[in-house]
């Protein structure tokens, strides 16, 4: 039997699908989106609130680089100094949705810029203790993007 | 009816080994007691707090069971000014005219322990590698300095004044200056800060003695006057640590939320602020919080920092001990560190710190985890 990609956590992102999307929640009354979903609204309070798939691509609000190995747990990587490799955090806002804090694929600050369009991606991020690929959502510059 | 603050104390802030937080927290209170020249057996009330310290009302045991209504304060970087808030309406409200508000902590090494399902978010948040207050402070100068022209250089001046004021501060954690090279070159931790901007979970304490202004005259020939303590929690569409998502229409933060409301109750303006403590856990927030707390316009910082407005001899001296980044963040300590600092610069008391303009009103200003904001005003 192959190895099996399992997400991070259920109900983040749609998978397995050829054209995977985060998922998120909207209120029923003000419109409000958030993510992940949640079982309120936090503008109205109220408690009537979908699920909705949000849109894949956005643009760069603002980023940072982790520059040191997060404390783990929770970070669920063992990792030294040694072997860490930076990674790009930053919030990429979706039209008509939420501006959403997520990993980058991109660790360069030379290559990050606020305002550059991003595409969102499902990678593989660690082997779990069965062997199968852990995957979670990231986001990408695109190429050629503004 | 008034508040008054007729006595301080403080355990030295940094890294006191073999002396645990309720130690240095029952130091604190003595130290106090003796400048306000009362005993333990005289105060009626107690609010204190700690995070990794204990329980702060096992104080009495070693401070003396005489039976005073003691309540825990605990709500993290506002712990200080929740029970300062706590002392203040106790008094106001006439339950009680004389007291001790007390904060201490003693952290582990290392950045702080943080649970992502303790506070309500979904455990892949920290497994991913998102749940870090670093990346936030990174990520809020950062969008920052792009839309204000707020410069990398800005960001070293202001560390390498918190070192330079904690070095003429004996009770600082961090007493040897900086130069702006070494600052500049120190390891890059979350783009744009740097090591050396950001402060340290510490250790310390701090203790205040508390009573209502008709009693104070007796106690003290220099009162410094609680004029306002405010908490705040963040509203929809601010920008926080901690959050998977923010909303597209951006809302003023808690700060600015605490700022305002303190203003009202103590019935000034920031421009009659003569001197402030501002929360400073990297050196981009001491930036962004002089605007938020009003004390200048955005953007105008760059130009302030660099005519040295902030400095000890400036227009507006903002951290004169040294702020978090000097002194460290003992989290139970922090927001009543301060408050002492603005009392010793309003009696005049703060030696070669001491900041040469004549002043009346001093503003403190702590921010933290998950969004929320404590702001005190103080005037002699």
């Amino acid at each position: 039997m192959g190895k099996k990609q399992v997400p991070i956590q259920e109900g983040l992102f749609t998978w397995p699908s050829e054209d995977p999307r985060l998922i998120g929640s909207r209120c029923r009354n003000c419109g409000k989106v958030s993510f992940p979903t949640q079982k309120s609204c936090p503008a109205c309070c109220l408690q009537d609130v979908e699920n909705v798939e949000l849109a894949k691509r956005g643009t760069l609000w603002t980023w940072t680089i982790q520059g040191f190995p997060p404390k783990a747990p929770p970070y669920a990587k063992q990792e030294t100094p040694r072997t860490f490799v930076p990674y790009g955090v930053g919030y990429v806002e979706l039209p008509k949705g939420v501006r959403v804090e997520t990993r980058l694929t991109e660790n360069d600050p030379d290559k990050l810029r606020i305002g550059m369009e991003m595409e969102l991606v499902i990678e593989k991020f660690m082997e779990d203790d069965a062997g199968d690929d852990v995957m979670i959502f990231a986001f990408k510059p695109v190429e050629g993007g503004a | 009816m008034d508040v008054a603050i007729i006595g301080m104390g403080m355990h030295p802030f940094g890294r006191t080994e073999g002396v645990s937080g309720l130690e240095q927290g029952a130091f604190a209170v003595r130290e106090a007691l003796k400048d306000a020249g009362l005993q333990w057996k005289d105060m009626q009330f107690a609010f204190g707090g700690s995070m990794d310290g204990g329980a702060a009302d096992t104080l009495v045991n070693k401070l003396g069971l005489t039976g005073l209504q003691f309540i825990n304060v605990v709500n993290g970087c506002a712990t200080g000014g929740s029970a300062l808030f706590s002392a203040y309406t106790s008094i106001t409200s006439g339950a009680w005219d004389l007291g001790v508000a007390v904060g201490f902590d003693k952290h582990p090494r290392g950045a702080f322990a943080v649970d992502p399902e303790g506070m309500g978010l979904g455990k892949w948040y920290g497994q991913v590698g998102l749940a870090l207050t670093t990346q936030f402070f990174g990520m809020k100068i950062q969008k920052y300095m792009h839309d204000f022209g707020i410069s990398e250089d800005t960001l070293v001046r202001v560390a390498e004044k918190a070192f330079r004021n904690g070095s003429k501060n004996p009770n600082a954690w961090r007493k040897r200056p900086m130069s702006c090279e070494e600052i500049a070159n120190s390891l890059m931790i979350s783009h744009p800060l740097r090591q050396y901007m950001f402060c340290s979970p510490g250790e310390g304490a701090v203790a205040l003695i508390l009573a209502s202004s008709d009693k104070a005259r007796r106690f003290t020939t220099k009162p410094v006057y609680l004029k306002a303590a405010v908490v705040r929690t963040r509203v929809y569409g601010s920008f926080e640590v901690f959050s998977p998502c923010q909303a597209l229409e951006q809302a003023p933060s808690p700060t600015v939320q605490a700022s305002k409301a303190a203003y009202e109750m103590a019935g000034v303006g920031p421009e009659d602020v003569d001197v402030a403590q501002l929360q400073d856990t990297e050196s981009g927030a001491e930036i962004m919080h002089m605007s938020e707390n009003g004390l200048c316009r955005d953007g105008e910082q760059e130009k302030l920092i660099r005519e040295g407005a902030t400095e000890i001899n400036g227009r507006l001296p903002v951290n004169t001990d040294g702020g978090c980044l000097a002194n460290g963040e003992p989290i139970g300590a922090s927001g009543l560190r301060q408050v002492y600092e603005l009392c010793l610069q309003l009696r005049g008391d703060a030696g070669a710190r001491q900041a040469p303009k004549p002043l009346k009103t001093a503003y403190s200003h702590v921010y933290g985890a998950p969004g929320l904001s404590g702001v005190t005003i103080l005037q002699k």
